[in-house]
């Protein structure tokens, strides 16, 4: 699976913009995200995926999160840590 | 009231273990709950059947603060009293029993009296019908600040002469399974405890309870020799109109001067802040650079939080902190932040976290910021 085609389609989805234009070098907050969005996000990512992505908004290193590339890494170290079946 | 005001003076935080015997996995560990209360203990099984959680918090606190206030069942100015009560969201316990009995064990029907019970005006109505009061009743429900919306409007209420008492605050009893893992979704619950103000916090920690005041008309109160706690002397509110979920510096100045206006009194007249420090990692910070906005910076007032000790009680916070301003004015004891072992100097403000401190304090105000972008901020005067 390719996770990071899956959250371009994911941020395309929340801003309602085409997955085309989302790369992963986008900034989110140029694309147009607030809070509530990566909120959001990362509850899609969650039911997508079936994983619990360990984010917390009072965490000072949710400001590292910047790029789509960023969130889809979170992902990955998150599906790492899922234990295998 | 009066282990309520030593408990918040000491420090004594009310959280906990978070219990819900109806979950298996609990969305978050902690919560400030009321473990020792028994509703049986005030009321009848018969009146039982019609009391919310949230209901029988407030009845219980408005009896409490009627009988404190020296004032009789049959006075006839009680009899007129208009009840305000600031509620965040319902009778989320009776919401989430109905579910639970809907959805899990999949039968077809609920109690009866489900709706009356869950109704956001049930704990303002059911004050009025258990101290037979017959003023301008209703709930007040913008979230995090209703207890401070309603104290506001019942104060307005006296100003204006619709009442010489009202009864005012807010309740709340929403630690329940549904309402818990909405809080939970939201990612700013704190898995360790609520430390306002301090650089390593980690969210909010949900409590509940009710505070409910006895607003009176000065004069009135004089002439009947009531005990004064504070005078209520200004309210400021207004709307941020931005962000959902995330404060704003504008709004909480606007707030702040809005209510200094109302009483009439330059920053300078202010000598404790009681603020609304959920211990967020943007709430206390944005707070913060308002209070230091507001206030100048060679006499910034101590500030402090109480949710250390009680939890953030939602519809019930404002009241609880209005009612903690009035005491620290009456007893002239700034209370303490509880939990916060590092003060965060980008708050750059005194939040007494060493513990209480004595101090002569003429005027304070007492600060709420909701979700939805609602701020209302109360100014009270020291009595005597």
């Amino acid at each position: 699976m390719n996770i990071l085609k899956v959250v371009q389609e994911i941020v395309a989805g929340q801003i309602s913009r085409d997955p085309a234009e989302i790369t992963e070098k986008t900034s989110l907050e140029e694309a147009g995200y607030d809070s509530l969005d990566v909120l959001e996000t990362i509850f899609a990512i969650e039911e997508r995926f079936k994983i619990r992505v360990p984010f917390d908004a009072n965490d000072p290193r949710v400001k590292e999160l910047k790029t789509v590339g960023d969130i889809a890494r979170i992902v990955e170290s998150a599906l790492g840590e899922k234990a295998p079946a | 009231m009066p282990t309520t005001w030593e408990r918040i003076v000491a420090g004594d935080s009310a959280i906990g273990p978070l219990m819900l015997p109806q979950m298996d996995e609990l969305p978050c560990p902690i919560a400030a709950q009321i473990h020792d209360f028994d509703p049986d203990a005030h009321f009848t099984a018969k009146r039982l059947g019609s009391l919310d959680r949230m209901s029988q918090f407030a009845v219980v606190a408005a009896r409490e603060a009627v009988a404190d206030a020296g004032l009789e069942p049959d006075d006839a100015t009680l009899a007129q009293a208009d009840v305000v009560v600031g509620v965040s969201v319902g009778g989320m316990t009776t919401l989430d029993d109905s579910f639970q009995r809907l959805y899990r064990e999949q039968r077809r029907s609920v109690h009866p009296l489900t709706i009356p019970k869950l109704m956001a005006n049930a704990p303002a109505s059911q004050i009025s019908m258990d101290l037979g009061l017959h003023g301008n009743t209703f709930a007040v429900a913008s979230a995090c600040a209703s207890g401070t919306h309603a104290i506001g409007l019942a104060y307005r209420a006296v100003l204006h002469g619709d009442c010489d008492i009202a009864i005012t605050g807010g309740s709340e009893a929403s630690i329940t399974p549904g309402t818990m893992t909405g809080w939970s979704a939201l990612r700013i619950l704190s898995r360790d405890t609520c430390r306002p103000f301090s650089r390593n916090r980690s969210g909010l920690v949900l409590g509940e309870g009710s505070a409910i005041l006895v607003l009176e008309e000065w004069e009135h109160a004089i002439a009947r020799k009531a005990r004064i706690y504070a005078e209520l002397v200004g309210f400021g509110a207004n709307a941020d109109a931005g962000d959902l979920t995330s404060p704003d510096q504008a709004g909480a100045e606007g707030a702040m001067r809005r209510a200094l206006a109302s009483a009439g009194l330059d920053p300078t007249a202010i000598d404790y802040i009681n603020a609304h420090g959920t211990g967020t990692l943007i709430n206390d910070v944005v707070e913060s650079r308002a209070i230091r906005a507001v206030f100048p910076s060679e006499k910034l007032p101590p500030v402090s939080s109480i949710k250390g000790v009680l939890g953030h009680c939602l519809g019930a916070a404002g009241a609880f902190e209005a009612l903690a301003t009035a005491l620290a004015l009456h007893h002239q004891i700034v209370p303490p932040t509880a939990n916060c072992t590092e003060p965060d100097a980008e708050c750059g403000l005194d939040v007494v976290p060493e513990g209480a401190r004595q101090a002569v304090l003429r005027h304070a105000l007492s600060n709420s910021f909701a979700f939805g972008g609602l701020n209302a901020v109360l100014a009270f005067g020291r009595s005597a």
